[in-house]
């Protein structure tokens, strides 16, 4: 075991909670958000929707598993959701200086240092969500001893988060016969694993590409950070994609950013859906889905236009969990059929967008 | 939904036993209280009388039969219900409804099983099925073969290689299975298997994989949700019902966990359950591979835990799906605002550890294995693994203090102890790493995950860390934190820093502790369980306390509202679902009375810790120091330390101590009646006779205690170093054999020597005073002499042979001992009477194990009463005396020696039995037929062996044999019996002793199954060495045939099945007596 050394959780509420340092040795501040998933971290971690945000895990046990190899397949890290480690900060009950699994080279605290990104443990986790869960979610300071406090709180939704976890150029995986393109706003790789598997050939392109321009069968729009509102050129994009009536499908941010080119607005939740545990219905239907969830801003349905409808609903709360065109090929789901982390009940959503890429081809 | 559902039976599991015990109680409850919340008419099929779910207002009627098709085919005549519940009554209910389902009896009659079908049950109970209908879809499961002998067994082994393992199909927990590393081991399994099932099954073993279990959910929709996993920290090889098991899983990284949770789903589609399933995996600890184990298609003792572990209620929500409804139709019962379709997340850890009582029988292996023999478990809830390891050890209340500070091990052979587990393994690993033992060797000789291993070496250093400091005061307050957050009591700081061994001053360090850290503001704080990780709040208090943590989740009105139920902890030999049920109804009549009911407890099987029976719950530890905890915050009008059994009871003077106020009898009464001397001079006082007894400290001084008293006498020794406790010696050798070998007689370790009266009845009274008056009192009499412990006797209420004198002397002893305790409360008092000659032999202030049993024969909640006497109400008291009842309650013991490899079936002054019946009958003879078929006895068909002891007891038998003989049974017998028989005028063939050459021969009688009963009484009182009578007794259980050891059990017994025929059991329900 290390030295301890002192690390301190500031909240926007004045709220500060004293534990012990157990990453890079730095100071950072962000959005406090919580997250209830008990299994995933080297997958969380790497999830660019976690940009600019310090994210608490209910869960207290972490680090169990350690951290497992940078291997490469298909062009991507085997085992991590996207090139590094995007949240600003981690939050942690108790840390587990040991790990102890086949697929492990290093530990968390390794892991994190080499990512210059600080890690706190020994707080009451559950006090904190509490008051997240009370007071919606709130900017933080993680400071760690020795290390200069940032002096003020930084609201990273301010700042166009998708720009800076997209891709720069165009780049492509796999060489199945059907060609997708995938808007990265800021995607995990495992849409593009579960894509390629379906005999995809991925063109991932950034954000403000005007993917429009190229020859395609079917668009994926990408998870992905922060406000959709930040993402009008997007937005612009996918209303062209809609006029060719290629098949869209729509994750997350992607959902948000189809709803809105659908008519649609998004608002911010109190304190989002962050966790491998959201039920979701298929409207209409007696079909629920467990799915795994992470975002902060929702749609609201209710200005959609008329040819488009509610797909899924929220069973705790309501809110919207995915749109669908009434005739035309276009759906999305605020979840993650992706999973990774998480559970896969959703997987056959990718299924059922392969099969309208085909038989849009087959027209 | 489907056909309108209005009547539905529901199937118990009977008595508690090894592998099926009190977690079907509580999913028993659930079901019905779902059901009721539905507005259909329930009935229960349970003959297990000391359970919450056959208690008044649960469910609509009530039959204490034996669970088997030939009762619930004439209950369903006679109720013509639609449905039939299944699935909430453990592998009895489960086998009873696959029978009737295959009988025909269910279809005749139109019941609908509701929830999975029966179909989907036999697929996965019969293996080779299971095996073809997972490999439909691709799973794979543990390579294996199904044979049907023993020939075919060994040619799959040598096929396989060894070490395989052998399972015997539809058998509760593991019965008949185990592992065989060579041809020899395989013979001897393999045989006994076929005797519980006609197919065995051999498989590779895959000793050292990890072993992961998921609660499986799906409705009729075909949704699905995982509703909990688990890991074991044993690995693959220990039952998992015997492992130590983490909540959720801890070394599984996403990618396992969610392989292991899509296979479960796809597993449940393809079988077709409607309801709750438990999926169990072995998982390579070196790569993603796997392999299904097994799956239940019912609610599970793994199921009743995850229940506990996440707060959310399987079997409440497998009976709402098993009447139509889909899981987003329901709310879940935490939140009350969120759906029940979904997946807790935890935010804390949990730990199950079993509990075992081997050491109550003699001759047992304690080896563990791919059986199970544990009695009980505990669950700890914490925050970090060290935390809730400790807190479980200490839970399991067998004089441990959590992982370390506990008594010295002797010498030992550590490797062969850690790799061969034992009850005591985890306490191994302990001692092995002070002995140097590096984790590597550790993991190499257990398979252990080196995780846990690291976690437990945590604790050895925080040990070592506290021991550089011999006082409190100069222990820096961060390393006192920090130990107390590893799940250090106080107690275990008092010992690592003085290493006191005097238990008194071990005591005061302890209090002194508790001082210290309070003033330094270390103390707990109470967190929720609340299945959202606090991502929305709960509206009930399922709680624990943690020292990993800053705030507490709930406010403390500090209203004098609060009153606090002790629970009785883990089931145990002498302490189970009775103890429970008088916990429930402590907390029912607190509630009713606007009261703020506190109920602490940490046993996952109970109902008492079913989050919405009280105000709060605190699942957490019944030490002085986690009650202190708990009241320092409550401020309770009061405790109630005498409705669970002896843990709460010995608390009392302690808590008082403390300035904690007990509600009832005072502290001091309590300790009156508790301590021996004190008790004794009593009595005297009064001029109430008791066995003379005395505490000795030399042999000479017992020498001459026995030659005042006479033998047999009774011994109980303060020091054990071997076996069991208590002893009966009947001559000069067996004391000092007893005393010698087993036990140590010295001024710091007296012994209680006890004059033991033999052919003496036994007799019980449960009562409940107010200030010192008895209110209501029952009085039963044992069918067995004393001499049999009275948890292991078949009692009668109302007593049937008893001298009308003998009970008013009784009673006026009572009232005596009522007024000079003060009692205020329940009370029990074990006594004995020869020729009207009365003697007591115990008396505890506290509910006893009879009081479910007489207050339901009775129809007067004898708890209710105490506790209105307890919170200073109105006790209500009915008029109602037992002299007025037209029928009689005959309770009889559950044994489950058949799981205790080698241990002696016979019974004696330690109880074995884990479980209890209790039935109802016009007369004697009915209801001891109705309660010994429900503990498993049938009726013979025609071979009878009997082997009846001494002349006293072959006394005792003549008339049960010549009624035999009458009804055309025929009767076997060994050589001595059988000349006894004959000069009676009863003809019994002789077979002869096990030991000998000659044939016919006992054994083979036995191991061919051509004998229907045996009645085998022990000679002497003493439990001697494994001789001929042994193996008779030892055979018949392994053979699984019914076996009697006590002369006047046997004659009423098999006096009831001469006198009466099938026919003439009548099915009546509780309330049409």
């Amino acid at each position: 075991m290390s030295d301890k050394k002192i690390a301190r959780l500031i909240l926007e509420d004045g709220t500060v909670f004293k534990g012990f340092s157990f990453g890079a040795e730095t100071s950072v501040s962000g959005e406090v958000v919580f997250n209830t998933a008990m299994t995933g971290y080297p997958e969380s971690l790497t999830d660019p929707s976690y940009r600019g945000q310090i994210l608490v895990i209910t869960y207290p046990l972490v680090g169990n598993y350690g951290v497992p190899a940078t291997t490469f397949e298909n062009g991507l890290l085997k085992y991590f959701e996207s090139d590094r480690i995007h949240v600003k900060g981690l939050v942690i009950s108790d840390y587990s200086w040991e790990y102890s699994h086949w697929n492990a080279v290093e530990s968390l605290a390794e892991w994190l240092r080499a990512n210059n990104v600080p890690g706190i443990y020994g707080v009451d986790t559950r006090q904190i969500t509490k008051i997240i869960r009370e007071k919606g979610v709130m900017l933080g300071k993680l400071a760690v001893e020795g290390t200069p406090e940032p002096e003020a709180f930084v609201d990273p939704n301010l700042t166009n988060l998708v720009a800076e976890v997209s891709t720069r150029q165009v780049e492509t995986y796999g060489n199945g016969p059907l060609k997708i393109v995938l808007v990265d706003c800021g995607c995990k790789y495992n849409i593009i694993r579960s894509l390629i598997a379906r005999g995809a050939t991925v063109t991932r392109v950034p954000w403000d590409y005007d993917f429009t321009t190229l020859d395609y069968d079917g668009v994926m729009l990408s998870n992905g950070p922060g406000d959709p509102q930040q993402c009008g050129i997007t937005i612009a994009h996918i209303k062209k994609a809609m006029e060719l009536g290629k098949p869209i499908f729509g994750i997350c941010l992607g959902n948000q950013l189809l709803s809105i080119a659908a008519g649609g607005t998004t608002f911010k939740l109190k304190y989002g859906h962050r966790s491998h545990n959201q039920p979701a219905l298929m409207v209409g239907t007696n079909r629920a889905v467990i799915t795994s969830q992470n975002h902060g801003y929702a749609v609201n349905t209710d200005t959609l236009e008329s040819d488009w409808e509610p797909y899924f609903i929220n069973l705790n709360d309501g809110t919207s969990e995915g749109i669908r065109h009434k005739s035309k090929p276009f759906f999305s789901v605020q979840f993650h059929p992706e999973a990774s982390s998480g559970p896969v009940d959703t997987e056959f959503l990718f299924d059922d967008f392969i099969r309208a890429i085909k038989t849009h081809l087959n027209r | 939904m489907q056909t309108k559902i209005e009547k539905v039976i529901l199937l118990g599991s009977g008595a508690l036993k090894i592998g099926e015990a009190g977690e079907f109680d509580y999913s028993g409850s659930q079901a019905l209280k779902a059901l009721k919340e539905e507005g259909v008419y329930t009935i229960l099929i349970n003959p297990n009388i000391a359970t919450i779910q056959t208690s008044e207002g649960i469910a609509d009627k009530v039959y204490f039969l034996p669970v088997t098709p030939e009762y619930v085919e004439q209950v369903i005549v006679k109720e013509r219900p639609q449905g039939i519940l299944l699935a909430f009554g453990g592998q009895t209910a489960l086998n009873c409804g696959v029978q009737l389902y295959r009988s025909g009896v269910l279809e005749k009659y139109n019941v609908q099983v509701l929830g999975t079908p029966v179909q989907a049950i036999i697929d996965t109970e019969d293996r080779e099925k299971f095996v073809e209908k997972l490999d439909e879809i691709g799973v794979k499961t543990i390579k294996s073969e199904a044979v049907t002998s023993v020939a075919e067994a060994k040619r799959v082994a040598h096929e396989l290689g060894y070490p395989v393992i052998i399972r015997a199909a539809y058998t509760l927990g593991g019965l008949g299975s185990g592992f065989c590393d060579n041809d020899d081991e395989l013979d001897t399994l393999a045989s006994k298997a076929f005797t519980y099932s006609p197919q065995i099954l051999v498989e590779k073993s895959l000793k050292g994989w990890k072993e992961v279990e998921y609660e499986v959910v799906r409705d009729r929709f075909d949704n699905c949700i995982t509703v909990c996993n688990m890991e074991n920290f044993d690995p693959l090889g220990i039952h998992t019902g015997e492992s130590i098991v983490v909540a959720p899983s801890q070394t599984l990284t996403n990618a396992e966990y969610h392989k292991l949770r899509r296979l479960a789903i796809r597993i449940i589609r393809h079988i077709g359950i409607v309801g709750e399933c438990n999926v169990q995996y072995a998982l390579d600890p070196d790569s993603e591979d796997y392999r299904v184990i097994e799956v239940n298609a019912r609610l599970s003792r793994s199921s009743a835990l995850a229940s506990k572990a996440t707060g959310y209620p399987l079997a409440f929500v497998a009976a709402k799906l098993g009447l139509g409804y889909g899981l987003h139709q329901l709310k879940n019962s935490v939140t009350k605002s969120t759906t029940a379709c979904f997946e807790p997340a935890l935010d804390y850890i949990v730990c199950k550890i079993p509990r075992w009582d081997l050491g109550k029988f003699k001759g047992v292996s304690r080896e563990l294995g791919s059986s199970m023999k544990s009695v009980g478990e505990v669950m700890a809830i914490g925050r970090n693994f060290e935390e809730v390891i400790q807190k479980g050890l200490r839970m399991i209340g067998q004089g441990m203090h959590g992982f370390v500070a506990n008594k010295e091990f002797a010498e030992v052979d550590i490797d062969k102890a850690l790799s061969h587990p034992t009850d005591k393994r985890i306490f191994m690993i302990a001692h092995a790493l002070k002995q140097g033992y590096t984790l590597e060797r550790i993991h190499e000789l257990t398979h252990i995950d080196l995780w846990f291993l690291e976690k437990l070496a945590n604790i050895i250093r925080i040990e070592a860390e506290l021991e550089r400091y011999d006082d409190i005061a100069r222990v820096p307050a961060e390393l006192i934190l920090e130990a107390k957050q590893r799940g250090f009591s106080d107690f275990q700081l008092a010992r690592t820093l003085s290493h006191h061994t005097d238990p008194n001053q071990i005591e005061a360090d302890m209090l002194a502790i508790r001082r210290h850290r309070k003033q330094l503001g270390i103390t707990p704080v109470v967190k929720q369980i609340d299945t959202l990780a606090a991502e929305y709040p709960a509206q009930t208090n399922y709680l624990y306390l943690t020292y990993n943590g800053t705030e507490h989740d709930i406010d403390f009105a500090r209203d004098n509202r609060s009153v606090v139920v002790l629970g009785s902890g883990a089931y145990r030999i002498g302490s189970s679902v009775e103890f429970d049920w008088c916990s429930v109804s402590a907390i029912k009549t607190i509630r009713a009375q606007g009261l703020r009911s506190v109920m602490i407890n940490y046993n996952p099987e109970t109902v008492s810790t079913d989050y919405d029976m009280c105000d709060r719950l605190y699942f957490d530890e019944l030490t002085l120091e986690r009650v202190l905890d708990i009241t320092d915050l409550e401020a309770p009008r009061g405790v109630i330390v005498s409705t669970g059994g002896q843990i709460p009871n010995n608390l009392a003077m302690r808590l008082q101590h403390e300035q904690v106020p007990i509600l009832g009898t005072s502290a001091e009464n309590i300790d009156r009646a508790e301590d021996r001397h004190k008790f004794s001079a009593m009595l005297d006082e009064i001029g109430v006779d008791q066995p003379r007894w005395r505490e000795l400290t030399t042999m000479d001084d017992i020498y001459r205690f026995v030659d005042e008293v006479g033998f047999p006498v009774l011994i109980r020794p303060s020091y054990v170093l071997s076996g069991a406790a208590m002893n009966v010696v009947s001559n000069r050798d067996e004391l000092e054999h007893f005393l010698t070998l087993a036990t140590n007689v010295s001024k710091q370790y007296p012994v209680v020597v006890t004059e033991f009266i033999e052919n003496a009845k036994e007799i019980e009274i449960d009562a409940v005073a107010k200030d010192g008056e008895v209110l209501i009192y029952a009085i039963s009499e044992h069918v067995e002499f004393a001499g049999v412990h009275s948890g292991d006797a078949t009692m009668v209420f109302p007593p049937q042979k008893m001298y009308v004198e003998t009970m008013r002397r009784i009673k006026k002893i009572s009232r005596e001992v009522a007024r000079m305790l003060q009692i205020s409360g329940p009370f029990n008092m074990q006594l004995m009477a020869k020729n009207n000659d009365i003697k007591v032999i115990e008396c505890n202030l506290r509910a006893s194990r009879s009081f479910p049993f007489v207050s339901k024969v009775l129809k007067v909640n004898f708890i209710d009463i105490a506790t209105r006497v307890m919170l200073g109400v109105d006790p209500q008291v009915p008029h109602k005396s037992a002299f007025e009842l037209d029928y009689v309650g005959i309770k009889a013991p559950q044994f489950s020696f058949s799981r205790l490899q080698k241990a002696d079936p016979v019974l004696g002054v330690e109880m074995a039995s884990t479980g209890e019946v209790g039935c109802l009958g016009e007369d004697f003879h009915e209801a001891i037929l109705k309660a010994m078929l429900s503990v498993g006895y049938t009726i013979p068909k025609k071979n009878i062996l009997l082997s009846t002891g001494d002349s006293r007891s072959k006394m005792d038998m003549l008339s049960a044999a010549k009624a035999l003989q009458e009804k055309g049974y025929n009767l076997f017998a060994t050589r001595g019996t059988a000349q006894f028989l004959e000069q009676n005028g009863v003809h019994a063939t002789v077979l002869h002793w096990p030991d000998q050459a000659e044939q016919p021969n006992t054994l083979d009688y036995i191991k061919e199954k051509k004998i229907d009963l045996v009645v085998n009484i022990p000679k002497n009182l003493s439990k001697t060495e494994l001789n001929n009578d042994y193996t008779i007794r030892r055979s018949a259980i392994d053979f699984n045939i019914p076996l009697l050891t006590n002369a006047r059990l046997a004659s009423a017994f098999i006096t009831a099945f001469c006198r009466m025929k099938p026919g003439d059991i009548r099915i009546k329900s509780w309330n049409e007596y």
